[in-house]
Parts: structure tokens; sequence; C-alpha cells
């Protein structure tokens, strides 16, 4: 068991196994499917009520994801202490400032690298928030659920994904 | 606070087990999801499809039982759209989705705390421009909650089932691919 617990990867299949035997979970214990992006929302909704609580109380998105600790939110800050505790069991967890398939293409600039990932994160939980959903709420959780919703973003995000990093990486480094 | 703490709990406990499981999977590293959107690593497109199959046979049995509800998202088509085409490209510059990169962090991964700080920026000005959006583009071709089944008129069941055989099909084809690479 503990063996297992220290692995530093677990087969694809297996862990998507879990996965699916985890959203069985969710939904059995709250009747609530998995999903991650919503509780960003409610983060910037509890930073923005320190600072402007008028403002947050009006928005009319605020009012719908409103700046308190729901099972989501819940859910989200349980995975950076699973996540943490899994990669230092196996002793993957490194500090990773620039990534070397980035380093390959786009040299070692951490600056470069940070505007980067930061304008990713922009137009991911915008485009999230725009569809409903991220890879967990709809891609995951809507999939399974058989949404039309989510099964229209998992092949609108796949096909942008594989254009986009088509784009960015090219075609050099061929495999082998 | 609205949420009972049982909940609360609960919400803990599976987010836990959630991070857990994908770091193991090893989603949380930059290069398996970039790696996947350039056919070079199966490895995000195996996880998914595993945990969709398992999680939907079950979740449609619960609820042929009654014990569970389905919360589908609605499907305000243009906006799911033009969302997954600015969310593809924005994952494919970050290496990460919002549940990887969250737990990435945790990981250790400085870029992806990085990305991090820019979805809490994306999401403050998502909520400006929410009004805008839900007079506009969430309006457009709305079909509203409905699932493959309904716009179907076939079974969940029989869906069910054709989405095992696809996914067992894309495996066999992906695990002859990766062998003749090698």
């Amino acid at each position: 068991m503990m063996k297992w617990l220290k692995a530093k990867r677990w087969r694809p299949y297996v862990a998507g196994a879990l996965i699916g035997f985890l959203s069985w979970f969710t939904f059995l214990t709250v009747d609530r499917p998995i999903g991650v992006s919503s509780a960003v929302v409610r983060t910037v909704a509890m930073a923005e009520s320190v600072a402007a609580p008028q403002h947050v109380k009006t928005n009319l998105y605020f009012q719908k994801f409103p700046a308190s600790i729901d099972w989501e939110w819940a859910l989200v800050a349980g995975m950076l202490a699973g996540a943490a505790l899994s990669s230092r069991l196996s002793g993957s967890a490194s500090v990773e400032r620039v990534p070397e398939l980035w380093m390959r293409r786009f040299g070692p600039s951490v600056a470069k690298r940070y505007a980067a990932a930061f304008l990713g994160g922009v137009l991911l939980i915008g485009g999230a928030r725009l569809a409903g959903g991220c890879t967990s709420g709809h891609g995951i959780s809507g999939s399974l659920q058989l949404a039309l919703s989510s099964w229209t973003f998992f092949l609108t995000l796949f096909a942008s994904g594989v254009a986009a990093a088509a784009w960015l990486y090219g075609k050099e480094d061929r495999h082998g | 606070m609205a949420e009972p703490l049982s909940r609360i709990a609960l919400g803990l406990l599976s987010g836990v087990l959630f991070g857990f499981v994908l770091e193991k999977a090893g989603v949380t590293r930059f290069e398996t999801i970039v790696n996947q959107f350039r056919f070079r690593d199966f490895t995000v497109l195996k996880v998914m499809l595993t945990a969709i199959v398992i999680g939907g046979v079950g979740v449609h049995a619960f609820r042929a039982l009654g014990w569970v509800h389905l919360s589908i998202k609605p499907a305000q088509m243009a906006a799911v759209i033009v969302g997954g085409l600015v969310f593809g490209v924005g994952m494919a510059l970050l290496g990460y989705c919002p549940g990887t990169g969250i737990a990435a962090m945790a990981t250790g991964s400085r870029h992806a705390a990085v990305g991090v700080l820019g979805m809490l920026v994306g999401a403050a000005v998502f909520a400006e421009l929410y009004p805008w959006a839900a007079s506009t583009i969430l309006r457009v071709w709305n079909l509203g909650s409905v699932t493959l089944p309904d716009i179907t008129g076939w079974p969940a069941w029989l869906i069910l089932t054709l989405l095992t055989v696809v996914a067992l099909g894309v495996f066999g084809l992906v695990e002859r691919f990766e062998k003749r690479k090698v």
C-alpha cells in the first residue's frame, strides 16, 4: 500500500478509473459533480470583499458565486493538500520556473515564461466562465453526465489546444 | 456560512483525493498537457476518457435508482464554443487547466502559481464583463440544459455503451501508436 502511495506515477487508466469512482462519491455524498473554476470566482469575491464590499454585493456575477466557502471551494482547497501530499510522498515535488519543453522553444527567461503563464491563466478562466465550466466541471463531470454543452466544450477546447500548441511549440524536437 | 460543515468536510476529502490522483496521473506536469495537444503523450486523453466512462456508468445507474440528480450545464452554444476556443489557447500557453494548475502549484511549480494568479485576475475581469455577456453571447443559440439522450432520443445506457466502445477503440489505437513510436 505504502509503495503504491509513494509511486511516482500511476497508470493513466488506473488514475482515470479512480477519478470516475470519485465522481460516484461526490454524487452520492453531496449530489454534486466535481468542478473547479467557480471556486476561483468565489476567491476573487472574497478578496474584493475586503477592498470593495459594496461592489461585490452589487455585481451580478458575484451574486451567483458569492464570497463564501462552499463544497466546491473546499474541494479546491483539498486539491492543494492532495497534490502536495502525493508529490512529497513520491519525491517528485520540485521548484519549476521554466519547464524544459518551454525552454527549448522560448529560452530560459523566467520573465517570459511567467508572462505567458499569466496570460494563459487569464484566458483559461475567461474561457471557462464564458463556457460555464473547465476541464473538470465540463470536461469530466459534464461529459460523464452526457451534457451537450460539455461535449461541445471538450471537443472545442481540444481542437483549439492542438492548434495553439502546434503554433506555439511547432514541430521541432520530433519524437525519437 | 451557508454550507454545513459536513459538506465542507466532504468537499475537502474529495479534493484531497482528486489532487492526489491528478498528481499521480502526471497531469500536474506541463509536458504531459502540452504533449497531449502535440499527440506525443496520451495520458490526458486516457485519464479523462476512463473517468468519463466509469463515472458515467455509475452516475447514470445511481440516477436510475433515484439516488442522485444530474446537474447539466446549459448549452449556450455560442458561449460554450468561444469559451472552449479561448480555453484551449490558455491551456496550451499555461500547460495546465485550472484544476491541474492549482494542483501543480502545490507540487512546487512556480509558473503554475503565476498562472493561478492570472486565473484570479481573469475571474475578476469576467465578473465585470458578465452583465454584458449575459445579455449578448450567453443568449445566442441557447439550447438549454440538454443532454445527448435528449437530442438524439436514444436512452442514456445506449449512448454510454457506444461511448465505452469508442473509448476502448481509441485506447487500442493509442497503445498501438505509442508502441510503434518507441
